[in-house]
């Protein structure tokens, strides 16, 4: 069934007692829109070889789905989950090592940019083509299940666009029928890239769909970080008692291009200027400043931008991948030793 | 006692089943039904919980795979027929494939493709996918001809740290027969010469070596010693032992049953022509189905693939150069 929240459910006001409720979803926002910014300046810097994909104004949906997990839990995350990924635990250094090629990253300078993760920490580096880690995740739960893990949880992040995939819908389907603890958030940001939600599916509210899948459906304002933060952590302790895949839907807009190299141009003005144009960063922080908590902002802030320069100086001095030292293996098995004839 | 190619091929999952843990086996209607092959018949009572029933989503099929191989478990994919594959191939090419590139972690997983050509089948249930499957690095492609290779390799396949997939031919399901199950295996990734000859060398694979040994019986009584390579593992490709052939003969016939453009014999010309070139007596000559989608009705299915008298002739045209 689906549960809708209030179209236009406020925040409940953070309060100095729960600060540290608060704290942990404003410092992991800060840290990911700081980091974007850099990440941004260090592409039109020349610094990055290849595409940047920031997730501004995407922060909140994204954060507090990192923040709701737990350790031994899954993470997949899509390309604008900076903040979902910070929030679940990737160093920041790792997003620096994969979009500046350094060779201690995860993935070595083999892949970059968002197309990282770390298995050992229970992150999925993410492939391409969308909707793919739908039942990838699901795979890693049937697997849990089988070898009796209990009490953990998947969650993988997907945006509109991705939901006319087959891939979302088989993987979702399979995840349904075996009742897997599977959160699947998407971030309803109006546009996959260019194309406006009219040209990607019919359907009212995409949260709708929940109930044909047979599944538990939850919608929220993705511009508000308390409302975000409540219905993430609602949604994967209902995957972690039981009660199935959750579909959770967060309409915002993204603040920037789709990449760095796209300004975005095609994005309504008067959809800019609506409520769902919100900035999820400035929300928090005018909520902070009412309740008198202005100089902890700040400090969180500066924090962040301090943590930034010391991990992009850091990543700056490693070493870079050398072709003449990979060893162009793309298998394990120890007997195909083949050099191609090509090569 | 005899056992078939498909009982070899159950009897390998089981023996798998049986012996780690890790194993389990999903797809479509392979649970209580046993499989539309039988391949998994009576393998989900002994084994509660391990042999699944999918629903019909190749995609996630794969993708299901590629995540519980990521988590530490063997997982075996069933396609119902290697032809729907290509619905999952996304998963395959892209991820499991790329997933040891990427990560240096293992995904090891074996993709079992009912394949090939049976009388009546058409064009979406004959397909051969080896060609696709080995053009992406990342992948292992194993095409066992025999029941012996049918059992060894598959045990073989689920033990390696790769995804594999595994092209099991329908047409040897339950006529190609053998006295028990193998006790040894020929070495992971290696070439068998089905049959010795000194003129001429033809090199294939799956249920091709079988009209390849039938032709050289017909070309024996013609005078001619044709040897039979089986390439077992399409990807990687054996080169030495093939280039070891050919140094004896000569010359080379490479035969699938799989369509002209690219593909395993056209890799074994490449690499003979290329790296043997001071070996041949002749020009290397390649024999395929025809480019078109594959029939339905047997007089034209037959007139398609390649077939013991077509093998003939094409080895008859390199002898006679």
């Amino acid at each position: 069934m689906a549960i809708r929240t209030e179209k236009r459910s406020h925040p409940a006001v953070p309060s100095s007692q729960n600060l540290d409720y608060v704290e942990k979803l404003g410092r992991t926002i800060l840290r990911a829109r700081v980091l974007e910014d850099k990440l941004g300046n260090l592409y039109r810097a020349g610094r990055i070889v290849g595409g940047v994909y920031l997730g501004k104004g995407q922060e909140a949906l994204s954060g507090a789905g990192g923040l709701a997990l737990r350790k031994g839990d899954i993470f997949a995350p899509l390309i604008r989950d900076m903040a979902g990924r910070l929030g679940f635990g990737e160093p920041m250094v790792d997003a620096l090592r994969a979009y500046l090629g350094s060779r201690l990253g995860p993935m070595k300078g083999r892949d970059g940019n968002i197309h990282r993760g770390d298995l050992t920490r229970g992150i999925l580096p993410m492939i391409s083509h969308l909707g793919a880690m739908v039942s990838t995740v699901a795979g890693v739960l049937v697997a849990k299940r089988m070898k009796g893990e209990k009490g953990r949880v998947g969650l993988t992040c997907a945006g509109d666009g991705a939901t006319s995939t087959g891939s979302f819908h088989e993987g979702l389907n399979l995840a349904a029928v075996e009742k897997l603890p599977l959160v699947v958030v998407v971030a309803d940001n109006g546009y996959a890239y260019s194309t406006p939600n009219e040209r990607q599916f019919a359907c009212e509210h995409l949260v709708d769909r929940a109930k044909g899948y047979g599944v538990e459906g939850h919608e929220v304002d993705g511009t508000d970080p308390m409302a975000c933060w409540k219905v993430l952590h609602h949604a994967v302790e209902r995957a972690r008692e039981g009660a199935g895949p959750q579909l959770v839907v967060g309409k915002l807009l993204r603040l920037c291009g789709h990449g760095e190299h796209d300004d975005g141009s095609y994005v309504e003005k008067k959809m800019k200027s609506s409520d769902r144009g919100r900035d999820c960063l400035k929300v928090m922080e005018e909520e902070m400043k009412k309740k008198g908590h202005e100089k902890e902002w700040q400090d969180w802030r500066e924090e962040a931008q301090r943590e930034v320069e010391q991990a992009v100086a850091k990543v700056s001095a490693e070493p870079v991948p050398d072709p003449f030292e990979e060893d162009w293996r793309a298998t394990q098995s120890a007997g195909m030793v083949e050099v191609m004839v090509a090569s | 006692m005899s056992v078939t190619y498909l009982e070899a091929i159950r009897s390998a999952q089981e023996k798998a089943l049986r012996d780690d843990p890790r194993v389990f086996i999903y797809g479509q209607d392979v649970g209580r039904f046993g499989g539309a092959f039988k391949a998994t018949k009576n393998l989900a009572e002994k084994f509660p919980g391990r042999v699944m029933d999918s629903p019909i989503s190749e995609d996630a099929m794969v993708g299901m795979a590629v995540g519980a191989a990521m988590e530490g478990m063997r997982p075996i994919v069933e396609m119902q027929f290697a032809d729907f594959s290509t619905v999952g191939l996304n998963q395959m090419l892209n991820h499991a494939a790329t997933t040891f590139w990427r990560t240096g972690k293992p995904c090891p997983m074996v993709l079992r493709l009912p394949s090939g050509g049976t009388p009546g089948s058409g064009p979406f249930h004959s397909q051969s996918m080896e060609a696709i499957y080995s053009h992406y690095p990342g992948i292992v492609v194993m095409t066992p001809a025999t029941v012996e290779d049918a059992y060894t390799m598959l045990l073989e396949a689920i033990e390696l740290p790769d995804p594999v997939v595994f092209c099991e031919h329908k047409l040897l399901y339950y006529h190609l027969k053998s006295e028990a199950l193998p006790e040894s295996a020929v070495p992971a990734f290696r070439a068998r010469v089905v049959r010795a000859g000194r003129d001429i060398t033809c090199v294939t694979y799956s249920a091709m070596v079988h009209e390849a040994v039938a032709a050289a019986g017909e070309l024996a009584e013609e005078g001619y010693e044709v040897e039979v390579v089986d390439l077992r593992t399409v990807k990687p490709l054996d080169t030495d032992t093939v280039l070891a052939s050919v140094a004896r003969t000569g010359r080379l016939l490479a035969v699938g049953e799989s369509w002209p453009w690219g593909g395993a014999s056209a890799e074994v010309v490449a690499r003979v022509a290329s790296e043997g070139f001071e070996l041949l007596d002749a020009p290397p000559k390649r024999l395929n189905a025809k480019d078109t989608p594959i029939p339905y009705h047997p007089n034209l299915w037959a007139a398609h693939r390649p077939t013991a008298v077509r093998i003939a002739a094409g080895l008859r045209e390199v002898l006679r150069y």
